[in-house]
């Protein structure tokens, strides 16, 4: 298999009719013997990120995890920041698709699809660190409901326990409505497979679909009906996440400020995440036809809104902390900005706060590249949110005498950047086998889809 | 595909018709020709196309499915099943209090209900959406149409099926001529594909069925048999440390022992004992009627004696020494004939006991009590002594023995 130079897919998609040269355009992708050059070097940079994850996962295991940095009284540290880091990036996908779609916002089906895939390689990688940090990673099932010899049960008044809940129906739900959004997909790259294994592979998750009307109205009230269910689902997932901190007595997590601020905090990861990988995705791939500028410009809006939310919560919690009166919620403050960890505040509001203002000039959010740098910046600003967050308020509690600084080691440096390879392989995968954009979706809302004729 | 089938059907007599597609182009032809082929009173028909085409489920008169109400029942289920789930493992099978919050209330459990709700709906949906639409379908009579292949990327098809009663090859060819199609095709019944499985396919399904059972039943027959052999341990946890443990076995030294006895002559710091009256309430070979030299004989000794005779002893001797404590009382509220009652201290027997013998109770315990050297201190234990002394003495004591102010009020 020769690698091209050049990209096959920069020439215009073969066709007679919109809906032909849509199919033609995203199916060439994952039909084609080359992908480009771009694909084979991201994909090999991710495969090394895999296995050092991978390297330092295993470490952790046989060592157990003291190789991490967390360490009295930052029992939290790398690991339920990066958790936190993930989960919130999971949630534009499952955003995109089942609000805007109940929203009516049409142009959300160019982007749905890999913002879904997005949401759901996150969530994996999310779900990997408090598997991990729980110490024992074999005994994870001890947080299930499970009859056991112990006759003991989970402890349902726990938000910790919450999240067990809210996290595996936020991925279950996330991966039936990414496969159930894909079936239609399947069923046109089986019909157009050339070989008998991708007419067997895709026939079978296809499941036989053939685009009968009246599979078609029971197909679109179902998908109307999980829309429903996943939108007040992505709000609660975080919102959970939140409670693990707001539930807790400590100076700087236990407020009610905290779900919606990780809501729109989520978002705000969540959009920049999509961003960043849709730049490269539409520039490789020769998306540019289907998510075009206006869907960047769209997106960077949500951005700005987002992080305008965000910033407004960063100063809130100023506000409450000197309202309340209470010193040691106004010290926790104080020594977020000023205290040794002021370089992770700084970074992260100028991060999440300030870039994303650039965003106000059309000449910026109409620029993909701009578009790509400053979701990368979100993203960064997004991570130190919650190391901020996570290290300022245990590091430095009520009393002096228990304080403490967290500095990772090198093997939880290993392991955050490589969840990054986990998740960039997972997602390379996908836009190779599978359908990267709804295409059913993309040609029911194209001029041609809508045309009435006689109405 | 459709040669290869042509090839197999020309052996026998060709296939029954299973109906006539029409093919189209855009959306507005198929919406058109939906409404015309309604109108026509065909009922056994459908249309076929690469999306949801707007406006085509009124066009065929498709009625409102009823996936909402399984949800509504999976919804509900899923409620139910958290509020139960909750309820009898937190409040019921194993009630614990977690900060002094009820066993059951509520806004605690809310989320769990929200996330069992959300989560059984949407399995639900999914599933149901398949068996409403008769999902997975393997095979279909279409699949032998060359043409219909791009039913999933941009062309319109209507097919009208030979069941139904109107059905007739020239007429209903007629028919879908006036929706002006691009083309009409007979759809032949699928001869070639197999009505049952594949033979291979079934053995490997009833195989894996079988072997799914394996993993439960071995859990089951574990749980209903005994065994000596220790468990399988496939994850050590801590269980075993590179470590020795006394009383284990170690080649290193020459008595083979892991424990190091102490080395001849010498004694552990503080464990030189040979002070016989402090240490054994002995005084020779008897008693000793007196406290060592070592207990001071003042109010500081005696509200120690007090403190950690409350502590230690009034359980079963109560606050007294009477032998009434609580322990003692409910032991014989229960009548059960194992219960021996702790001595009542204040009775003569006890009170003409030496110092000394009374320490060594307390140390070396008597009848069913333990003794008490390893939890209290030498000192303590003659503090006890000492306010064990002024309890008998406020037992027996006689008008005489109170000063004279006193002795007044009495009168």
């Amino acid at each position: 298999m020769a690698i091209s130079d050049v990209n096959p897919f920069e020439a215009p998609p073969a066709g007679d009719n919109m809906f032909a040269r849509i199919t033609d355009n995203v199916t060439r992708i994952a039909e084609t013997a080359t992908p480009p050059r771009a694909w084979y070097i991201a994909f090999g940079f991710a495969q090394l990120l895999l296995l050092m994850f991978l390297g330092s996962l295993g470490y952790v295991i046989w060592n157990g995890i003291g190789a991490w940095g967390n360490m009295m009284p930052v029992a939290w540290g790398f690991p339920i920041v990066n958790f936190v880091f993930w989960i919130g990036i999971g949630h534009a996908g499952t955003l995109i698709s089942a609000v805007l779609f109940l929203f009516r916002q049409n142009w959300r089906t160019a982007i749905n699809r890999f913002a879904e895939a997005m949401t759901i390689f996150a969530v994996v990688c999310a779900g990997i660190f408090p598997g991990m940090h729980i110490g024992r990673p074999w005994l994870p099932y001890y947080m299930f409901p499970i009859p056991n010899q112990m006759d003991m049960w989970p402890q349902f008044r726990s938000p910790l326990e919450w999240d067990v809940f809210a996290v595996s129906t936020y991925a279950t739900v996330s991966i039936l409505f990414w496969y159930m959004g894909m079936i239609p997909d399947f069923a046109t790259f089986r019909d157009r497979a050339t070989t008998t294994v991708r007419r067997v592979a895709y026939g079978i998750v296809a499941m036989g679909w053939r685009g009968s009307s009246r599979q078609w109205h029971v197909y679109e009230r179902a998908y109307l009906i999980l829309a429903a269910l996943a939108t007040p689902l992505v709000l609660s997932v975080h919102s959970v996440v939140s409670f693990d901190f707001a539930t807790a007595q400590l100076p700087g997590w236990h407020t009610t400020i905290f779900p919606p601020y990780f809501v729109a905090g989520a978002i705000f990861g969540g959009f920049a995440m999509v961003v960043t990988l849709a730049v490269p995705a539409r520039q490789f791939f020769g998306l540019k036809r289907i998510i075009t500028i206006r869907h960047l410009e769209l997106m960077n809006k949500v951005i700005m809104a987002t992080g305008l939310i965000v910033g407004y919560a960063y100063g809130m919690e100023f506000f409450v902390a000197w309202y309340s009166g209470n010193k040691y919620e106004v010290f926790t403050f104080v020594n977020r900005a000023f205290g040794p960890y002021g370089w992770a505040y700084w970074t992260m509001i100028s991060c999440n706060v300030l870039f994303p203002q650039l965003h106000w000039f059309p000449q910026v959010r109409r620029n993909p590249w701009a578009t790509l740098i400053i979701g990368l910046i979100v993203n960064v600003g997004m991570w130190f949110e919650r190391f901020v967050i996570i290290c300022t308020s245990l590091s430095r509690d009520f009393l002096p005498s228990s304080w403490g600084y967290f500095v990772p080691t090198p093997v939880d440096l290993m392991t955050l950047g490589g969840s990054f390879g986990l998740f960039f392989t997972l997602f390379l995968l996908f836009c190779r086998y599978l359908p990267m954009v709804a295409m059913s979706e993309v040609k029911a809302f194209s001029p041609a889809g809508l045309a009435h004729g006689d109405h | 595909m459709s040669d290869e089938h042509k090839k197999h059907s020309v052996k026998s007599s060709p296939p029954p018709v299973h109906g006539l597609l029409a093919e189209y182009d855009t959306p507005p032809q198929i919406l058109h020709a939906a409404k015309q082929i309604r109108a026509a009173g065909i009922t056994k028909w459908d249309t076929y196309t690469p999306f949801a085409v707007h406006g085509i489920d009124d066009a065929m008169g498709i009625k409102m499915t009823i996936l909402p109400w399984f949800t509504l029942g999976a919804g509900l289920t899923g409620l139910a099943s958290a509020i139960l789930l909750q309820w009898w493992t937190n409040a019921h099978d194993y009630a614990w209090i977690i900060s002094g919050k009820p066993f059951w209330s509520i806004p605690a459990n809310v989320p769990i209900m929200f996330e069992l709700t959300v989560l059984l709906s949407a399995i639900t949906t999914l599933v149901g959406m398949l068996i409403l639409n008769n999902l997975p379908e393997p095979s279909h009579p279409l699949d032998q149409v060359r043409r219909f292949a791009r039913v999933t990327d941009d062309k319109f098809f209507l097919l009208i099926r030979a069941s139904d009663p109107k059905f007739d090859d020239v007429e209903t060819r007629a028919l879908l001529a006036t929706t002006h199609p691009v083309a009409v095709e007979a759809v032949l019944e699928d001869r070639v594909t197999p009505e049952r499985m594949p033979t291979g396919l079934v053995y490997g399904l009833i195989i894996f069925a079988v072997a799914s059972v394996v993993p439960f039943a071995l859990a089951a027959k574990a749980r209903y048999t005994k065994s000596s052999s220790p468990r399988i341990h496939l994850i050590q946890d801590m269980d075993s440390q590179p470590k020795y443990k006394a009383q284990r076995e170690n080649s290193f030294f020459a008595d083979g022992r892991a424990a190091r006895p102490a080395i001849e002559g010498t004694v552990a710091a503080g464990d030189a004992r040979d002070d016989d009256h402090f240490y054994q309430g002995k005084d020779g070979p008897g008693w000793a009627r007196t406290f060592p030299s070592e207990v001071a004989l003042n109010e500081a000794t005696m509200d120690r004696g007090r403190q950690r005779f409350g502590i230690y002893c009034t359980p079963c001797h109560g606050q007294i020494g009477q032998g009434d404590g609580m322990v003692s009382r409910r032991a014989e509220s229960l009548q059960q004939g194992t219960w021996v009652a702790p001595t009542n201290m204040t009775l003569e027997y006890v009170r003409q006991q030496p110092v000394g013998q009374l320490f060594g109770t307390i140390s070396n315990g008597i009848r069913s009590m333990p003794a008490y050297a390893p939890q209290i201190k030498t000192e303590d234990r003659w503090a006890i002594v000492m306010y064990v002394r002024a309890l008998q003495r406020s037992r027996s004591g006689s008008v005489g023995d109170l000063p004279p102010d006193a002795r007044a009020s009495l009168k």
